[in-house]
């Protein structure tokens, strides 16, 4: 093993920058155990006052899409473009439509 | 701090080497990827990458780590020492940015494949490089100064293309780096100004750090172009975004007035305005130091590695104390079920 071996968990840190915003993740930290990655966290992405509140969350247990599924994923959503309101034609006259 | 490929000729030879040949079906897939950097698309952790480009990014980017931990000791030298309260506040404050900064980027390195663990060891072992800056010493207050000044000012340059480097993870440390690091160039300013208009011995100090630290600083953009092999595979592939002489340029045009300001004169007696340019000229720079420095003959290559490997076992009882407390609580939380 080598001298650093056993590096501790890994985990991804978001921040609610302020009340009204929704969390945003900024990096992750290395930690021993849950408090001592929100302590980490708080040292090192809020000494400017970044925050008002932070997750924690072991990279181990987030489950992320593979960008070799993307095509499959995402492009169904490309050709339904009557999801979105600018496809449909209205007359000049007719407002709060 | 520093981001330029650290390799003597030899070692990237060596390196060039041992590469495996790729094969054919290599070549497509690198021909899609080139296709999306020249796209301006930022690359992902999860994405296809030729395995050259991972391996440079990691190299630079452990690299640029190490650089922000190795450099938070030449300052920390100055800490007990710092003339006022509010010079010392500054400095632990910047000083704690630089430990920031250097996990900033160990994340980001570590979302291509190789632990922290890993890059920490490589460091501690001397196998790794960092920017050869920091090897030289900070004998006066003033350095310290100097090191603000020209050191963080150099790495702004070197750093603010980097915001929109190729590899998103390293794009948004640096985005963060970038936003943290002004701080640190005005405040070794401030400390130059006010020695500058201090006694004649407080300027006499302050050019003498000045003398000292200028050719080291404009060093710190790495080997002229023409001799940069590296650079060319980086341009190629957005990780650098400018040629090391036109970082050099820039960052001369813009700190010789700075010195102008407070009286201090820059020291390279062939530096002179070309007005055709509308740049500095300057004189030539002793690249055999600047190698001898890379490969271990700097004043303080030995001292900063030390000083690592101590701070680096004599911390482990924290770790294994803070290991046992984890082991602890969850063992309670468990039988707590």
């Amino acid at each position: 093993m080598s001298q650093t071996g056993g590096d501790w968990d890994l985990y991804e840190v978001f921040i609610r920058s302020k009340n009204g915003m929704s969390h945003k993740h900024v990096g992750s930290v290395h930690a021993a155990d849950d408090a001592m990655a929100l302590q980490n966290a708080r040292d090192l992405y809020t000494r400017r006052s970044e925050g008002v509140s932070i997750w924690v969350i072991a990279s181990k247990n987030i489950t992320a899409s593979d960008p070799g599924d993307s095509a499959a994923l995402f492009e169904p959503a490309a050709d339904k473009v009557y999801r979105h309101p600018t496809f449909y034609t209205i007359p000049d006259n007719v407002k709060n439509l | 701090m520093y981001t330029t490929d650290l390799r003597t000729a030899e070692e990237k030879a060596k390196a060039r080497e041992s590469e495996p040949r790729k094969p054919a079906v290599d070549a497509a897939s690198d021909g899609a990827f080139q296709a999306r950097i020249d796209d301006d698309q930022f690359i992902e952790p999860k994405d296809d990458m030729p395995e050259a480009y991972r391996k440079t990014l990691t190299r630079q980017i452990s690299q640029h780590a190490h650089s922000e931990i190795v450099g938070m000791l030449p300052e920390g030298n100055w800490v007990k020492r710092a003339p006022s309260l509010r010079r010392k506040l500054i400095l632990l404050a910047k000083i704690q940015d630089e430990a920031g900064h250097g996990l900033y980027l160990y994340s980001a390195g570590e979302t291509l494949g190789t632990s922290r663990g890993e890059m920490v060891d490589a460091l501690h072992s001397g196998r790794a490089k960092y920017s050869t800056i920091f090897n030289y010493p900070t004998t006066t207050w003033a350095d310290i100064g100097a090191v603000g000044w020209l050191v963080d000012g150099a790495a702004i340059v070197n750093q603010i293309p980097l915001c929109r480097t190729s590899y998103g993870p390293y794009a948004r440390a640096m985005v963060r780096v970038c936003k943290e690091e002004s701080f640190h160039q005005r405040q070794g300013f401030e400390i130059m100004a006010a020695l500058a208009n201090g006694t004649r011995e407080q300027k006499r100090m302050a050019q003498d750090a000045l003398n000292r630290w200028w050719w080291p600083s404009i060093m710190m953009f790495g080997p002229t172009d023409a001799d940069s092999s590296n650079s060319e595979q980086s341009m190629a592939w957005k990780i650098k975004r400018f040629s090391n002489d036109e970082l050099r340029q820039r960052f001369i045009d813009q700190t010789v007035p700075q010195a102008e300001a407070i009286g201090l004169k820059v020291p390279d007696p062939d530096l002179k305005w070309n007005e055709e340019r509308g740049s500095y000229d300057f004189g030539p720079l002793n690249w055999d130091e600047f190698w001898a420095v890379v490969k271990g003959d700097g004043v303080a290559n030995r001292d900063r590695l030390e000083a690592r490997q101590n701070a680096y076992s004599e911390g482990a009882w924290v770790r294994e104390a803070a290991e046992a407390y984890a082991e602890k609580q969850s063992n309670s939380a468990v039988a707590a079920e």
